[in-house]
């Protein structure tokens, strides 16, 4: 019978089928943050039980972290209290954790791939829920709750009743500084928050063909912003490339035979989907959001589209444009910033830092702006020193800050002010996202860059312009 | 570890007519540095429902003493967004023992599941009677109904019947959890993890 990718990779490690209920999934890679994890160890603690397959598990630490002076005690008691915790329970059950200052730490998706943990075919998870990142590589990765990283660190399994398949196919060439989040956020504006709720999406067609491995991060990342549970790219030699030769990867001869499973995994020619949809590249173009979820994305030229115009409660919308201070059939370009954050585990990775730096390179930060720039982890903060990055940005006026997730979710001080608004590379835009009464405009890198150097939101293609004139 | 069973529950129900109802809103990121699972009912909605020098804002649902109850009812996609399982324990903390809602997003509808919050999906039409039911009458009682799988707006009568998959159902009104059940089945697993390199 012919297959999915996702269900070749999924009934692979299958452990016992419930008749109408779950399966019994076995979880190969297990990572771990200080978040949402001690709940479930104090679980574990409560039943006298050990984790099962520690290595399986890696923590880190990077939610609730700070991003300067990482060297010094956290100062924050109930932060410092809550990443001990990590370090003890990782301690007590001799897992692997690369705690704050530690070379590998970083934001766990980002580190995932660096260190090779991530490989096709693999199941992930981790209790978050852009664990859907990992899916890039032909993986099966998804978020989990804390009730569930317990299941996993005591039996290394999770039961989950099978969700649907989506293929969405992007064909043909991406235009000038269509970046994969645009390409993200244009698939999320198109099919919403909920669109692709119950399913699990496999992305497919020339414009995945033709994306980086980080590019292909990116991607799967947002998938859980349209509702999917993860997303997943079929590998290739892209993929092999990537990962040969990082250190949790096979060696040798395991190599060899790790090959010859993952060269067998793409959906069969036909293999049938739950639900199919298709978009032409041409389409897209560099996308903002302008209000508070993911799904209310528009192609930067465009103006916010009127509430008679969209599906879903007009109250809903209206509130959110509220909330935004924005109102209907108002043009994005031009409008008012005060903050930029470069990272998160959307996009901050070097090639997020590679595009920013290119279109700051021989501008100057913008006087009204507050920049964060945040790296995924300290791989990445290596990469911006040696590929002389680190020197654009402070010719320019910025400066780098330390790894984690940073004003992506706002846990530790990098807030941003109550009415203030944040042109933001990371993944949600939902009120009070990025602190308390913030107001975020999800965007790729470029976007990001353009802003920080006008003071206003403004389309990267009329820089790239003036560079291509000068 | 096992929690609270649920069989029948009558009960008003405190209404928040409102779509996309994401997780940062349930408990925003801020009031997830707890390593112990107490008090989030405290922050439950904290920026809808407190203003920021901590004084109620009036108007939100949940500072009107005229609604209570164990039901919470939201607009369609409720609880999207973040993985955090704490959102659920808010919920759980705050006192509401059921969500419903004409949507919800997965991990939050799993997340209420594995601690004993039933999740109850209704059609559009049904959730907007459960809305009007509530505006004409704040003491309005639903009945939520486990064994039959069925939800009843008692003042009419009007019901409808709701999904949940057998294994889930027999969870819930047990009392039981996934973990009792994994490891009842550990010998198995650990025959899987053999044939399956790291």
């Amino acid at each position: 019978m012919s297959k999915t990718l996702f269900d070749k990779v999924w009934d692979s490690h299958v452990v016992k089928h419930i008749e109408n209920g779950p399966d019994v999934l076995f979880i190969d890679r297990h990572l771990v943050h200080e978040v949402t994890s001690p709940v479930a160890f104090l679980g574990l603690k409560n039943r006298g039980i050990k984790v099962l397959y520690p290595e399986r598990t890696f923590a880190t630490a990077d939610h609730n972290t700070p991003t300067r002076n990482q060297h010094l005690p956290v100062k924050d008691p109930l932060s410092a209290n809550q990443l001990k915790a990590l370090e003890e329970n990782a301690n007590a059950h001799n897992i692997p954790y690369w705690g704050l200052g530690h070379k590998k730490n970083g934001i766990v998706h980002v580190i995932g791939p660096e260190n090779g943990i991530t490989v096709p075919g693999a199941t992930i998870v981790c209790g978050d829920s852009h664990t859907s990142t990992h899916g890039a590589f032909g993986a099966i990765a998804f978020g989990i709750g804390t009730s569930e990283v317990e299941m996993v660190l005591s039996t290394q399994c999770i039961m989950q009743p099978k969700p649907k398949s989506l293929r969405i196919n992007v064909n043909g060439e991406l235009s000038e500084a269509v970046t994969p989040k645009d390409v993200a956020l244009f698939i999320i504006s198109k099919l919403s928050t909920s669109g692709a709720t119950g399913y699990f999406a496999e992305y497919a067609g020339d414009v995945f063909k033709n994306m980086s491995m980080e590019g292909r991060m990116t991607v799967c990342n947002l998938s859980i912003e349209m509702g999917a549970r993860g997303g997943m790219i079929a590998p290739d030699e892209t993929t092999f490339e990537y990962i040969k030769g990082r250190e949790y990867t096979p060696k040798g001869k395991d190599w060899d035979a790790a090959m010859e499973y993952w060269s067998t995994l793409y959906s069969d020619d036909d293999a049938e989907f739950d639900k199919e949809v298709t978009f032409d590249a041409r389409e897209i173009e560099p996308m903002i959001t302008f209000g508070t979820n993911p799904g209310m994305g528009i192609g930067i030229s465009k103006d916010i589209p009127l509430a008679e115009s969209i599906d879903g409660s007009p109250a809903t919308y209206k509130k959110s444009l509220e909330y935004m201070d924005y109102n209907e059939g108002e043009a994005m370009v031009g409008k008012p910033i005060d903050f930029v954050f470069l990272g998160s585990c959307t996009n901050g990775r070097i090639e997020d830092f590679r595009a920013f730096a290119s279109i700051i390179k021989g501008r100057k930060k913008a006087d009204n702006v507050t920049a964060w720039l945040v790296p995924g982890s300290h791989k990445v903060e290596a990469a911006i020193r040696e590929e002389g990055i680190l020197d654009v940005l402070t010719e320019a006026g910025f400066e780098l800050r330390e790894p984690g997730c940073s004003a992506c979710l706002a846990m530790n001080d990098d807030k941003i002010p109550a009415g203030k608004y944040a042109v933001s590379t990371s993944n949600r835009n939902f009120e009070g996202r990025q602190g308390p009464g913030a107001r975020t405009l999800l965007a790729s890198p470029l976007v990001a860059a353009a802003a920080a150097v006008t003071g206003k939101v403004t389309d990267p293609r009329e820089l790239m312009q003036e560079e291509v004139l000068a | 570890m096992a929690y609270d069973k649920f069989n029948i529950l009558k009960s008003s129900a405190v209404p928040l007519p409102i779509e996309n109802v994401d997780t940062d809103q349930i408990i925003p990121a801020r009031f997830l540095k707890a390593t112990e699972r107490k008090g989030f009912g405290d922050n439950l909605f904290r920026d809808w429902r407190y203003n920021s020098d901590g004084t109620p804002k009036e108007q939100f649902v949940l500072n009107n003493p005229i609604y209570s109850g164990k039901i919470l009812v939201g607009g369609k996609n409720f609880g999207s967004g973040s993985s955090r399982e704490h959102a659920a324990w808010a919920v759980y903390d705050y006192g509401f023992r059921c969500v419903v809602s004409s949507f919800f997003a997965d991990i939050f509808r799993g997340n209420c599941l594995n601690i004993g919050v039933l999740p109850v999906q209704v059609s559009p039409e049904f959730l907007d009677k459960i809305f009007k039911a509530i505006e004409a009458d704040p003491k309005t009682e639903l009945e939520v109904n486990l064994p039959e799988q069925k939800i009843t707006i008692l003042a009419t009568g009007e019901s409808e019947s709701f999904d949940i998959n057998d294994y889930k159902k027999q969870n819930m009104l047990n009392g039981f959890d996934d973990i009792d059940y994994l490891l009842n089945i550990q010998k198995d697993i650990e025959k899987y993890a053999e044939n399956t390199p790291l």
